[in-house]
């Protein structure tokens, strides 16, 4: 007996990722350290203009996407108007900055993501009292019909929302603390990198308190939570105003960041895109909105300089996501945490090498794929430009059939190969979790 | 007066007529898997734009039945191959798919047909006037979309009330498990009403797209609005739908002609305007006209909070 | 399994297939910002084709200053924010020259945000080409040293139309109709104002504003139009507001003259002939293809066979000529010193006739053409959308009746 609890006591401790010995303080504030000399150290490495800016998006993105996943990950409210409290944050935040302006306060930039914060907690007080009585496919609804009304009215009250152009301002006209004008883009970025690891460390420390714990209960089953005494409504209410508050500082930041705000902030795609960098980065973990939100920011920048029917490919690794990895990138890393805990590195590295075996033939089979769209997308629309198109630095012509047959066999050849992987990767799977369950029995 | 009123009457009745051609394939689909079907108005597009092909080869009455067919058979096959298998993710999960099949569908309809409106013409045998109202011409292929709609939603009613199929589909409706155990294929039921729902859909494409501009926006304008109707008409009731798409359409319809604005209102009654360039003034001028495209919303919001169940709806969530 | 081998493959895939453009040294690049995907992708990559056509009819010519233009395309996906994030990338790429046009709310973005770069940025100063975005506000309120504007403005439009009414006493009952944004305000406000100073005696019979793209029926405006007995309209409206527009008037039997913007624009011209309004529908232009300038019909000659569509843009065509001119005469490609030589430059326009870039608002003013669409006759080669119908001139403005006043207040650096 006493063998076994001398053994359970040497098992490292549950989620260790330090050695045993490591005081709590540490082990508490490490990551954020690290993080906020991440942030402080990228700028060096991605120095360019258009870097700078791409950094400044990922940054509002993850405090968006962050906010998001406090309604679907954590209540498991599902909503399509988040983008709502999130463009009127960015409107207040624009207001207040001409008047600021205008009148000459003293009240320097960084202060004003709190008029984006006050005005997000604000519209999402009012709008939640309506919207969180009901939740599931009702809560959704509603949310649609928020953010439609809300967008549509941007028409119709000019004053606030600018018209068609939106509302302009000019972030160097504050007042300078430190000889900081904010006008060149680095200096925006330490703003929002500053705000963003701040919001993050928020976030986080909801999550661990009671209420965040309630609003998880809530989503597993709120009659239950009824029974320990909690107000499902209420704790639905808390929740939908907080998230409200963290968008209105995302839309702030995007007010400072571009120095205009339009009525595209509080519109239906915004929604979606906040949706999908939730849902693809992974809704269950705290670090998947982050991830989804640099992976989305980055692919909406890029890939239309590469294709024209990048919505396209959007669309289709949303719906591979929803169909074969609904628990998001996030969820995928978190499945190998047995492993990691385990310390079961052989096999770990075994399972990557099959991975990269596996990965070679579906990059071909992707490659043929998106070979047989450019291709189709050419003939039918672009006719006109000519046979020929550029596509990997070749030069293919979309009327010939060798083109399309190559395309075939990339694709067929590819996936075949890709099925073949399988049972090696299985297998692999297999031993590592063989193993992982047996390094926690006597060793 | 009297002619706009009749004219706007006729109009309404039409686009509501038009939206209930839609809408009820949507609510057979959401009464039967309480899935909100996102990409419903994309299959409406795609039916437009087979109906313009098929047209282009063998004309618009063949169209009419061949590209609902086709349209409802790729539905049964996203259905059985997608649908089903992502079900088993939740249901935050069938809704996020139909959503990224909206967009998917959206887009491939760019890529094959271009991005700009296609000829789609109103056939020679219907491009007449059929009466004429004080001096407006009132074209017959309207009123064939009229006589279309209502014969549909009598053929449903007739269906799902009277033959074998519709009462399985309807007790399939509430007490799923108990059907299966009757021994009846629920997974087929389920794939045949997917396939059915995205064919009315379709045919509403083909018939409405002559009509309007067809093109690879069409879904985006006419979604939100189908949804507004089937959640206010109410989850699970065909009639609902049909009372709620005329509603939608004939209030629509009325409020674009409305050129009353609060400041009518008020001012009559003499309250004094106020100074120009706030929100208030924005609101002071706004005419009912401007607030047409926001009235099925706030009608959405109101019903979700007073009556969440819909006007005549049986299914609470 | 599948699924995350799939998701870490399309992520490298997109890595392995971003191709990064090379600069070559001797090029002048040109950077085309409007939508190329979605929604307004049909005009914005028409406006593509435009200016690579454009590039290479320049290049064949000598360039610009002796290098090669090349037209480098961003996609604003219709978004403002997308416009400023694109125009960030092309001028980190080295671009020096910004052109768009669709959609003047991103015009007054970019406008905004060149006016700030180069203030904060001296010495790397960019210049912004407008080449379509018709709000008058672009070259008033919000006007910029370093934005020129090639299109006639939307006053400047309806100034030209009404001096063309001035004269023609058929038209007794007008009614406005426009899509309820800033443009559509735009000229309802000015019609109402230079008919009521110009033609006292016409009565505007209605003024109405609809939703933007949002009508997908227009029989009840229509109806309207028929009961208020106007003999003719005018209306601003483009895209899928125009040609529904001029469906319901067809299916109602609707028998008015339709003076219009944009009733050329892609689409238009089918519209019409499917609603069979021969002669009915008008347009206020820069150009009229069927116009018997030789230089201005060979161009367009060879562009339809070449693209394959209608020149759409004569003022593109003016607008590289100019900056090809400008470089010249500079005998540099500073923007500082190419945007000095444009302030106040004289031409001869494309369609023939005189043009000058006012030093005040760098607002470009040329003449103005109205033309009728219709069935056109054997000396006129050019027909629309292969419709047989073609744009047949009725009036012409002259410059100097084109000229609007202005409010602007601009730097011009010394």
């Amino acid at each position: 007996m006493s063998d076994a609890a001398s053994d359970i006591a040497k098992l490292p401790a549950r989620g260790a990722l330090y050695p045993a010995g490591v005081p709590a303080a540490v082990r508490l504030a490490g990551p954020w350290i690290a993080l906020a000399l991440l942030f402080l150290l990228l700028p060096l490495v991605f120095a360019s203009g258009s870097a700078l800016t791409m950094l400044s998006l990922m940054g509002i993105m993850i405090v968006f996407a962050l906010s998001y996943n406090m309604l679907l990950g954590e209540t498991g409210l599902l909503s399509f108007g988040h983008a709502v409290y999130y463009g009127l944050g960015g409107f207040l935040t624009v207001h207040a900055m001409n008047a600021v302006i205008r009148d000459g306060l003293p009240v320097p930039l960084p202060l004003l993501p709190l008029v984006g914060a006050a005005g997000g907690l604000l519209f999402g007080i009012i709008f939640g009292s309506v919207s969180t009585r009901r939740a599931g496919t009702a809560f959704a609804m509603i949310s649609l019909g928020l953010g439609e009304l809300v967008a549509s009215s941007s028409l119709i009250l000019r004053g606030f929302f600018g018209g068609e152009e939106g509302v302009s301002t000019n972030r160097t006209k504050l007042l300078h603390l430190f000889g900081l004008n904010f006008g060149p883009q680095i200096q925006v970025y330490y703003l929002i990198a500053a705000w963003c690891l701040v919001c993050m460390a928020a976030m986080y420390a909801l999550r661990r308190t009671p209420f965040g714990r309630m609003c998880n209960a809530v989503r597993e089953n709120a009659e239950r939570a009824q029974f320990v005494g909690y107000n499902p409504q209420v704790v639905r209410f808390i929740a939908f105003s907080l998230a409200g508050l963290f968008a209105g500082v995302a839309g702030a930041l995007a007010a400072i960041n571009f120095e205009l705000v339009n009525s595209a902030a509080v519109g239906a795609e915004q929604s979606g895109l906040v949706l999908l960098a939730a849902y693809i980065g992974g809704i269950g973990n705290f670090a998947g909105p982050v991830i989804g939100a640099i992976i989305v920011t980055w692919l909406e920048v890029m890939l239309s300089d590469v294709t024209e029917v990048w919505q396209l490919y959007f669309g289709l690794l949303f719906i591979g996501m929803v169909m074969f990895a609904p628990q998001g990138i996030a969820g995928l890393i978190m499945v190998h945490e047995p492993l990691w805990q385990a310390r079961a590195y052989g096999s770990m590295l075994w399972l990557a090498v099959t991975y990269l075996i596996a990965l070679l033939p579906a990059l071909v089979c992707l490659a043929g794929a998106i070979v047989v769209i450019e291709m189709t997308y050419h003939i039918s629309v672009k006719a006109s430009d000519g046979p020929a198109i550029s596509l990997f630095h070749l030069t293919l012509d979309t009327t010939s059939v060798k083109s399309w047959l190559a395309a075939a066999v990339l694709l067929g050849g590819g996936f075949v190969l890709f099925r073949l992987t399988w049972p090696l990767v299985g297998a692999a799977w297999h031993d590592a979790f063989v193993e992982a369950r047996g390094a926690g029995r006597a060793k | 007066m009297l002619e706009l009123v009749t004219i706007s009457t006729l109009n309404g009745v039409l686009y509501g007529m038009l939206l209930f051609l839609m809408a009820s394939g949507l609510t057979l689909i959401f009464s039967m898997m309480g899935v909100l079907n996102f990409a419903h108005a994309s299959f409406y597009m795609l039916g437009a734009f087979f109906g313009f092909q098929i047209s282009q080869y063998i004309g618009f009455w063949p169209a009419l039945v061949i590209a609902p067919l086709l349209v409802g058979g790729i539905g049964a096959l996203i259905e059985r191959y997608g649908l089903r298998y992502v079900h088993r993710h939740g249901p935050v999960a069938e809704l996020l798919f139909t959503f990224g099949l909206a967009f998917v569908i959206v887009e491939i309809v760019q890529m094959v047909w271009g991005k700009g409106p296609v000829d789609y013409r109103v056939p020679q045998s219907l491009d007449f006037s059929a009466f004429t109202v004080f001096s407006t011409n009132y074209p017959a292929y309207k009123m064939f979309e009229l006589l279309t709609a209502v014969a549909i939603f009598a053929v449903l009613f007739a269906v799902l009330t009277r033959t074998r199929v519709g009462l399985i589909i309807q007790a399939s409706l509430t007490h799923p498990h108990m059907v299966a155990m009757l021994g009846h294929n629920v997974p087929r039921v389920f794939m045949l009403v997917f396939g059915v729902g995205t064919g009315l859909a379709a045919v509403a494409g083909v018939i409405a797209g002559p009509a309007l501009v067809t093109q690879s926006n069409m879904a985006a304008a006419l979604g939100p609005i189908l949804f507004v109707v089937v959640v206010v008409g109410g989850l699970g009731s065909l009639a609902g739908a049909f009372v709620a798409s005329l509603l939608i359409g004939l209030i629509q319809t009325f409020a674009v002609s409305i050129n009353l604005s609060v400041a009518d209102v008020l001012g009559r009654l003499g309250v004094a305007p106020p100074t120009p360039g706030g929100v208030l003034a924005d609101v002071w001028t706004v005419t009912v006209a401007q607030l047409a495209p926001i009235i099925p919303y706030l009608l959405l919001v109101l019903i979700l909070i007073f009556r969440p169940v819909g006007l005549m709806g049986t299914r609470e969530h | 399994m599948t699924a995350h081998v799939r998701t870490m493959l399309f992520a490298a895939a997109t890595v392995a297939v971003t191709a990064m453009p090379a600069a070559a040294e001797d090029t002048v690049r040109l950077a085309y910002v409007d939508p190329l995907s979605g929604g307004g992708a049909s005009i914005g990559e028409i406006g593509l084709k435009e200016f690579n056509y454009l590039a290479e009819v320049t290049n064949a010519n000598g360039g610009i200053l002796g290098r090669k233009l090349e037209i480098v395309p961003y996609d604003n996906k219709l978004n403002a924010q997308e416009t400023l994030v694109q125009v960030q990338k092309a001028i980190d790429a080295g671009i020096r020259f910004i052109t768009q046009g669709n959609g003047s709310a991103f015009a007054a973005a970019i406008e905004d945000f060149v006016q700030k770069y180069n203030e904060r940025n001296p010495g790397k100063e960019v210049l912004y080409f407008n080449y379509a975005a018709v709000d008058p506000v672009l070259t008033n309120e919000k006007c910029s040293y370093w934005h020129f504007r090639w299109d006639a403005n939307s006053d400047i439009k309806m100034t030209a139309l009404t001096n063309y009414m001035k004269t023609r006493t058929n038209i007794k009952k007008i009614y406005l109709i426009n899509q309820d944004y800033s443009f559509g305000q735009a000229v309802r406000k000015e019609a109402r104002a230079m008919l009521t100073a110009k033609r006292p005696d016409i009565e505007i019979v209605g003024d109405e504003v609809h939703p933007l793209l949002k009508v997908t029926d227009f029989s009840p405006y229509v109806a309207k139009i028929n009961a208020s007995g106007a003999d003719s309209v005018i209306t601003g409206n483009w895209g899928q507001d125009f040609a529904l527009l001029l469906k319901a008037a067809a299916d109602a039997g609707l028998q008015v003259d339709w003076y219009t913007y944009y009733a050329g624009g892609t689409g238009g011209p089918t519209a019409i002939k499917q609603a069979n309004l021969p002669d009915r529908v008008f347009q206020i232009s820069e150009g009229v293809a069927n116009e018997p300038y030789a230089p201005a019909q060979e161009f367009e000659k060879a562009f339809r066979a070449k693209v394959g569509v209608t020149l759409f843009y004569p003022r593109a065509v003016n607008e590289i000529r100019m900056f090809a001119q400008a470089a010249k005469e500079a005998n540099s490609l500073e923007p500082v010193k190419i945007a000095a030589k444009l302030d106040g430059m004289q031409v001869t326009v494309y369609d023939g006739g005189d043009g000058f870039m006012r030093s005040d608002d760098h607002q470009f003013f040329q003449p103005m053409y109205l033309s009728k669409l219709g069935p056109i006759s054997k000396d006129q080669p050019f027909d629309e959308e292969n419709t047989g119908w073609g744009w047949k001139m009725t009036g012409r403005i002259d410059t100097k009746d084109t000229l609007v006043p202005t409010s602007c207040k601009m730097n011009h650096p010394s």
